[in-house]
């Protein structure tokens, strides 16, 4: 039975004859050796891994002005960030957009620029005290003009994190990438081999305290991340470390289209070798590590799995779903954790880099729950019109008009013999119509690429799809696609002026 | 050379193509064709000769004809090849190499810019 402490370690990396191999190296190390031979031969396996972590940002001190603020309210590069904790102190996390710019610029940007050395535009205001008359504050700063800039994650390095994939007939625009339409691609996240926590999935030396790679600079770990769900195997951690040491090698701002900004953050943890079973977990490889294909194309927190995958299929380039072969896309770079993992071992391996053990464990047992909800979210079912008036595709438009002025309802949704629906037509259609006295029949003027609701979809997701597709009304259908009611903006808004 | 010939919901149901290479006899070497309700997209390949003859005929016809002689590039430095753009690309311009470097062959794009709405970091860039 092999035992080292940390002590014993710290004092090779001192004289110079710590052996430290990156957690890809130790998987062959483990299968020649076996868990005791490498025990006794490896003292410090090295991760890493580079990928978009949305859940972070950075405490930012100014200093003083003069005549003095308490700052209520704070825009850098006109993306807001949190001051709500006095004076002069703020918080500007990854996710929030410029006021400005939009989804293309937020505080993952000013994070880079900051670390990049580049100038800052500072607004802030206050309503102004007897000890803080100022009431506003226009400045431009850097890094170097910052008592403090210390980079805080509260749920950073996922242990794990679910493939995804989009079942729908449209492209869908998510923090997962671009999702094409019946699973037309899937993407993923995450270094299976290399990845931090999965290297040590007892968290035998993962937890506060711990001394950590982060964005090229020392880190620490501060404990658990929020959402930390280890029972499930999506453990997370809560990150700090000095913005003044990062570099942008390895903290970058990056934007996904449809979603907004988010900050690439790299980071790595040395897993020091103190036994056997160490040894053995750090020996894990992509085949191990199985995930969740979720679709993405159902507008719910509780997204259906598809099926299960291991990274090792994930990274092979594509997978099966359903009998098709579709390509994956990683979102995070293999290349740049296995270069942080390198990096972490020549830090070691020079002595600039000293392992610690954690001074509290991660829990091991907390469960990440779903938000309550005190009032009911009402149902598409609930407020939709049931008492719909159809037409048949191959009815005249006329008849289509006489339905329309009969019933006073300006969309008619289409449907073909089998009752089926087929397509939608709008009093617009017909206007159209007569206009152009092309055509005659319904089916040649109506619009058969129809956006559906159901009526176990909640009000929220039918609102989204309003607006998104830029139509007031959206047909309520079955599993059959029989119509069985039309909900429209204006249902909404009254159900909303009754809220209120 | 690569050209792209886009034809409208309207002209669809017309065999333009047809008689573009009847009336040309370019041969005009079809790699991509792509239909929906709102158009339909054909890529094809065209000795560079016969290139002005298709596009006047296809045009008189009510297409639109595009060379396609600026391809994707990338920015080296924004770019973090993570292989985002790998599984969104229609033609296989993106791969991962056995040391997981991003490789691009620029010669397969048709340049439909799926991949720059991709790309996390905005390295991918059209028309330069």
């Amino acid at each position: 039975m092999v035992k080292k402490t940390i002590h014993e370690i710290n004092g090779r990396i001192r004289d110079g004859s710590v052996n430290v191999v990156t957690a890809e190296e130790m998987v062959d190390i483990v299968g020649e050796l076996g868990a005791e031979g490498a025990a006794k031969e490896v003292d410090v396996v090295t991760t890493g891994t580079f990928g978009a972590m949305c859940s972070s940002g950075v405490w930012l001190n100014f200093g003083h002005s003069e005549p003095p603020i308490r700052i209520n309210k704070l825009w850098l590069n006109d993306v807001e960030a949190y001051s709500g904790v006095a004076a002069v102190d703020a918080y500007i996390g990854a996710t929030q957009a410029s006021r400005s710019k939009g989804l293309e610029y937020g505080g993952a940007h000013v994070i880079e620029d900051l670390i990049r050395g580049r100038s800052i535009d500072v607004h802030g205001t206050s309503s102004g005290t007897d000890c803080y008359p100022r009431k506003v504050i226009d400045t431009t700063i850097n890094i170097y003009d910052l008592n403090q800039a210390i980079m805080l994650n509260p749920r950073n390095a996922y242990q794990k994190y679910n493939a995804a994939t989009n079942s729908t007939n449209h492209t869908l625009n998510t923090y997962m990438g671009t999702l094409l339409p019946n699973h037309g691609n899937v993407t993923y996240s995450g270094a299976g081999v290399l990845s931090p926590m999965h290297n040590d999935p007892n968290y035998e030396t993962i937890g506060t305290g711990t001394r950590i790679f982060l964005g090229g600079a020392q880190g620490y770990i501060v404990g658990e991340g929020t959402q930390h769900s280890p029972a499930a195997g999506f453990g997370t951690l809560m990150l700090k470390g000095d913005l003044k040491e990062m570099s942008s090698e390895y903290i970058r701002a990056a934007s996904f289209e449809g979603y907004g900004t988010s900050l690439y953050v790299g980071m790595g943890i040395p897993i020091p070798v103190l036994n056997e079973d160490i040894a053995k977990a750090t020996a894990v490889t992509d085949d191990d590590i199985v995930t969740n294909l979720l679709d993405y194309g159902i507008p719910s927190s509780k997204r259906p799995a598809i099926r299960s995958v291991t990274y090792g299929e994930l990274r092979s380039g594509s997978i099966d779903i359903n009998g098709k072969e579709v390509t994956t896309s990683s979102l995070s770079s293999f290349k740049k954790s296995r270069q942080i993992a390198n990096e972490l071992k020549d830090w070691i391996k020079g002595g600039e880099f000293f392992v610690s053990m954690p001074v509290e464990r991660l829990p091991r047992v907390t469960a990440c729950n779903s938000m309550k909800l005190s009032s009911v979210n009402p149902l598409v079912g609930d407020i939709m019109t049931s008492d719909v008036s159809i037409i048949r595709a191959e009815a005249s438009f006329n008849d289509a008009a006489k339905t329309i002025m009969d019933r006073q309802f300006s969309h008619l949704p289409v449907v073909d013999k089998d009752n089926s629906l087929v397509g939608i037509v709008t009093a617009w259609d017909i206007s159209k119509a007569v206009a152009k006295a092309e055509y005659d029949l319904v089916k040649d003027i109506m619009t058969k690429d129809v956006v559906t609701t159901s009526p176990d979809e909640a009000i929220d997701i039918a609102a989204f799809k309003l607006d998104s597709n830029s139509v007031s009304a959206l047909p309520v259908i079955d599993a059959k696609k029989q119509v069985v009611g039309i909900i429209t903006s204006d249902d909404i808004s009254k159900l909303l002026a009754r809220r209120q | 050379m690569k050209i792209k010939i886009s034809i409208e919901s309207a002209i669809v149901t017309k065999p333009i193509l047809a008689e573009a290479i009847i009336e040309t006899g370019a041969l005009l070497n079809i790699s991509q064709a792509h239909y929906d309700t709102t158009h339909g997209e054909v890529v094809a390949d065209i000795p560079s000769e016969q290139f002005r003859h298709i596009r006047d005929s296809l045009v008189e016809k009510g297409a639109e004809v595009v060379v396609l002689d600026t391809p994707i590039s990338r920015d080296e430095e924004e770019c973090v090849e993570c292989g985002a753009c790998v599984s969104v690309c229609p033609v296989g311009v993106f791969s991962l190499a056995d040391d997981w470097s991003l490789e691009v062959d620029p010669d397969k794009c048709i340049q439909c810019g799926t991949c720059l709405t991709m790309c996390p970091h905005n390295a991918l860039v059209l028309g330069q």
